[in-house]
């Protein structure tokens, strides 16, 4: 029987043996089409084994090197982890299926490093996930940038090359200017960057200075795409489908706000956090975010950034969560890196389907294809609903208790903010629904049919539905994150 | 130590033994023609004084100071090698460097210069090398001068082989030449002024004499000409002018060698200055590092960095990222607490790991491509010669500071260290520039990995006698980025060395 250890080392190495083995399989097909999903189901065995242990209570951890004296490269699974790691390995199997559909679908060259590029930001994102301190969450969060980068240029046009200089230069430069010197800061008054619950910060830091190092943060953690550092995200979907599905809906996205998280509760603690009154103008720049890149949304006829936006606001949800910082707020915020992950991976699939089977990228284009495309729609639909909030898709679970929490803290105008959004959210992604049924033909387009990128995405419906009915695993962990 | 035996006296003679191998070996190459046998004599010589450095550094740990006395003339009269841990650190990190980088020599500097000139090479390679090792060891004023000219020299004749390839490396060759003798001069005036009001070269007593004086006129000139002969010699901006010309058009190996040690060998006479020499008049040094110092490793940074971003040619890009990088050293130097000069040594070891590999992948793509490297020749280069350029890859994240690569360690403990001070102003802008860093940086590597090579680009082969150096080099980023422990540890021991009084 696998011990919690052993299955940490070996979900963390998992895809780093796949990305390793790409480039010798790139004569192989089969086993090279084969290694993304089976590295996918391998690495979300460990990755339950790793959740089951910490649900249980324990700890697993792992120590890999001392770099100096008081900075050491050590994994220890916080329960906010285990469920980011769930998260990223569980959706990894249906992205890994998809990508496959789409890359030969769409025809995209260099297949071989695109495949070891997307399984060493799995890697970044499984290492962030279950990182035992400050350190060895800020180095992979870097590794995940620099190692998307190759995935966002990888049409290697103008446009790509453009596209990968704005990421590069918004979350690297960030990282370096904001968020080095808040993790230095950390460690100089605490001596140590481990995580513990109820934070390391509060006997060490002025009450006063905590705003600043919040924002250092919150603006230091571009990942978490918080308005005004949001624009690398929309830039981003220059990349194939399968990158925006799962690293700029799921895994690099989910890093940032899990770093936020991670930063509040393991770090500042909240109670520090809540009593220094820090959080008050996060709460407000969380909830500009969340409606105005809504109103951004509807303007946008690209489907992919449409849902880019989308994205942004549906972060901002998570940093709320956060910055009202309350146990139920922040058990809301923990939830819905889960039914927002898959609820917008479905989306993404989506139109990374209509993409390779019609050619279509513009909602104003879905015009009466709702019908040539079946599957395909009626998992956007569900995928819609939970994001929406709507039951029974699981992601009312999240949305419902962001609201309590909100209430808790007394922050009404809160309550209003979140219900705009919702309306917003329906306008804008049942509109390609309404368009694609109730709306005359306006392109007549040959369907080619590839079923590997239909596949995924009804099964990520399915599993946004029945997150609303099994949801006890995630929901034990969350409530284990706020537990004293 | 005196229990005599052979290995007794080899180990009382390591100071010296680090500076004499190569010097003494210089001319045995000098008078040979065939030019493999001269390379292994100078990897020999260069490796000697590597594997002495290591013995130091190791007895520095465990006994502190090693002294040796030239002809047995006992110091202050005599000239005197002195030891500490500062000095071993520097010594480890420079003979380590330059013995890889003569290890990579041969194949690279075998495509880029004329074949007769092999032998002449080889022999200002070892003076060179030879010269900036003794400016470390030595403990003696005057005798610093001397080790200064030898290597400054050999170091002209170095750059201006470039000549073969490009005839803009004798006027660089010149231009150092001229600069580098100016940089010389001032600090051997500086030195006669000390020397008038004291009457001793020798650096410790000097030391204690100065203290005794405190102050005076002589005193002032004599530390401004000496700190600002060197500031010349280690390119400290607005000195640097030497510098961008001089890496640009020397031989590849050649701008590895000097990039990895030359400079470095300065800043550590710098910081020898500072805090050894002048240590007793600390009114004067505290207003040099506030005034000169830290402003001027700040333009430095600024503007090393961004004529780097407007940079073309490889080669001349990385030297004016020399200058930034030289800056951060000297700005550790410069705000003087034990945390900043401790991290300005590991910077001194990260910065000649990550130029010294770059450097050396740049010889790389020379010797293949037979033309300069600049970003029109390295279109899509990364698929043509993939060995060669996921290592300049890898150097190249490690000088932009990505995490687990020994530029990562540098920073960590840089910013650490100005934090500490309280400079939240240096510490913006040091973060500023390090982000601006990664521009330069990125302009090479997207045109390198992200641009199709241009139709019927001949394929390029990758010779391992290049190659394999500059792996060690390279996976040597990758290793003092996961762990740092030798290294930080044995910074802190040098700033301890040189801040607590030293010699």
């Amino acid at each position: 029987m696998m011990t919690p250890q052993t299955a940490l080392l070996f979900g963390i190495l998992a895809p780093l043996v796949v990305a390793c083995l790409t480039p010798f399989l790139a004569n192989r097909p089969v086993w090279s089409d084969a290694a993304g999903p089976i590295g996918g189901v391998l690495t979300f065995i460990a990755a339950l084994h790793v959740a089951l242990a910490v649900q249980a209570g324990e700890t697993p951890r792992l120590f890999v090197a001392q770099i100096a004296d008081g900075l050491a490269i050590d994994f220890a699974v916080t329960p906010l982890g285990a469920i980011f790691g769930l998260v990223a390995s569980g959706l990894w199997i249906f992205a890994g299926l998809y990508s496959v559909g789409y890359m030969r679908g769409a025809k995209e060259k260099h297949q071989t490093r695109f495949a070891a590029f997307y399984a060493v930001a799995v890697h970044a994102a499984m290492a962030i996930a279950w990182s035992g301190n400050l350190l060895v969450l800020f180095i992979f969060y870097e590794i995940l940038t620099f190692s998307t980068y190759p995935l966002v240029t990888h049409k290697e046009s103008q446009a790509a090359r453009d596209a990968g200089r704005l990421y590069m230069s918004i979350l690297v430069g960030t990282s370096i200017v904001l968020l080095l010197p808040a993790v230095i800061w950390v460690w100089m008054v605490t001596g140590n960057l481990e995580f513990r619950s109820g934070g390391i910060l509060a006997d060490a830091l002025d009450p006063k200075m905590a705003p600043v190092l919040l924002a250092l943060f919150a603006f230091g953690v571009g990942k978490a795409a918080l308005m005004p550092i949001h624009r690398w995200l929309p830039a981003a979907m220059v990349a194939p489908t399968p990158v925006s599905a799962l690293l700029h809906a799921v895994a690099v996205v989910k890093a940032g706000v899990f770093t936020i998280l991670t930063v509040v509760v393991y770090v500042f603690g909240i109670d520090f956090l809540s009593a220094s009154g820090a959080t008050t103008w996060l709460v407000w720049l969380a909830s500009f975010t969340i409606l105005s890149s809504s109103f951004v949304a509807i303007t946008k006829d690209d489907i992919k950034a449409r849902l880019a936006y989308s994205t942004i606001s549906q972060l901002s949800y998570i940093v709320l969560g956060a910055a009202i910082a309350s146990s139920v707020a922040l058990q809301g915020a923990a939830l819905h890196i889960v039914m927002h992950a898959a609820g917008k991976i479905t989306l993404f699939f989506c139109a990374g389907a209509i993409y390779v089977q019609a050619h279509l990228t513009k909602i104003s284009e879905l015009d009466g294809q709702g019908r040539e495309m079946p599957w395909v729609f009626a998992a956007f639909f569900i995928g819609a609903l939970s994001i929406i909030g709507i039951p029974p898709a699981g992601g009312s679970w999240s949305k419902f208790m962001l609201m309590v929490g909100a209430v808790d803290s007394q922050l009404y105008f809160v309550l209003a903010v979140l219900g705009l959004s919702s309306l917003l959210n329906i306008y804008y992604l049942l509109e390609p629904l309404s368009r694609g049924f109730f709306r005359p033909k306006v392109k007549d387009v040959t369907i080619e049919s590839h079923p590997l990128v239909v596949i995924p995405p009804v099964i990520t419906a399915l599993l946004s539905l029945a997150l609303f009915f099994y949801v006890d695993l995630f929901a034990d962990l969350a409530s284990l994150m706020v537990a004293p | 130590m005196n229990d005599g035996g052979l290995i007794a006296i080899f180990l009382q003679n390591l100071p010296v033994l680090v500076v004499v191998i190569p010097l003494l070996l210089a001319p045995v190459v000098a008078i040979i023609t065939a030019p493999r046998l001269a390379w292994a004599i100078s990897v020999a010589g260069v490796g000697g004084a590597f594997l002495a450095a290591i013995l130091l550094q190791s007895i520095t740990e465990s006994i502190g100071r090693v002294t040796y006395h030239l002809g047995n003339w006992e110091p202050p009269w005599g000239i005197e090698f002195v030891v500490d841990s500062a000095t071993s650190l520097t010594l480890v990190i420079m003979t380590g460097l330059a013995f890889f980088a003569t290890l990579y020599a041969r194949a690279s500097l075998m495509s880029e210069i004329k074949h007769t000139d092999l032998g002449k090479c080889y022999a200002a390679w070892l003076l060179a090398s030879g010269g900036l090792f003794g400016l470390v060891a030595t403990g003696d004023a005057f005798n610093l001068f001397v080790f200064l000219e030898i290597s400054a020299l050999s170091s002209v004749i170095l750059i201006s082989m470039g000549a073969g390839a490009d005839r803009r490396a004798l006027s660089a060759g010149f231009n150092y030449l001229v600069i580098g003798a100016v940089g010389a001069t001032f600090y051997v005036i500086g030195v006669g002024f000390v020397y008038a009001i004291t009457g001793t070269l020798n650096i410790a007593d000097l030391a204690a004499r100065i203290a005794d004086i405190g102050g005076g006129a002589a005193l002032y000139a004599g530390f401004g000409f000496m700190i600002a002969g060197i500031m010349v010699k280690a390119a400290v901006f607005p000195v640097h002018i030497w510098l961008p010309a001089a890496y640009g058009y020397a031989p590849s190996a050649v701008s590895s060698l000097l990039a990895a040690i030359a400079t470095k060998a300065a800043l550590y006479v710098l910081a020898r200055l500072l805090f050894t020499l002048f240590a007793g008049v600390p009114d004067i040094t505290e207003l040099a590092v506030t005034y000169v110092i830290v402003p001027l490793s700040l333009a430095g940074i600024f503007v090393g960095t961004v004529m780097a971003i407007y940079e073309k040619d490889i080669k001349l890009l990385l030297a004016h990222s020399s200058v930034a990088q030289i800056g951060y050293i000297a700005l550790g130097f410069g705000l003087a607490s034990s945390a900043s000069v401790a991290a300005s040594f590991v910077h001194i070891g990260n910065h000649a790991l990550i130029k010294g590999g770059l450097f050396m992948a740049v010889g790389g793509f020379v010797a293949a491509l037979g033309s300069r490297a600049n970003l029109a020749s390295f279109v899509g280069i990364g698929r043509r010669m993939p060995i060669t350029a996921t290592a300049f890859t890898v150097c190249g994240l490690s000088l932009a500071g990505l995490p687990l690569t020994a530029g990562f360690i540098s920073k960590l403990y840089l910013v650490r260290a100005i934090l500490a001070e309280g400079a939240y102003v240096i510490t913006a802008l040091v973060l500023l520039s390090s982000a601006l860093s990664l521009i330069y940086l990125w302009k090479i590597i997207e045109v390198m990995w992200m641009q199709p090579a241009p139709a019927k680009a001949p394929n390029l082969a990758e010779n391992p006698a290049i190659y394999v150096p500059l792996w060690i080099v390279a996976l040597a980023n990758i290793w003092f980025g996961v762990d740092a422990s030798w290294l930080v540890a044995a910074s802190r021991a040098a700033a301890a060395a040189l801040l607590g009084g030293g010699l």
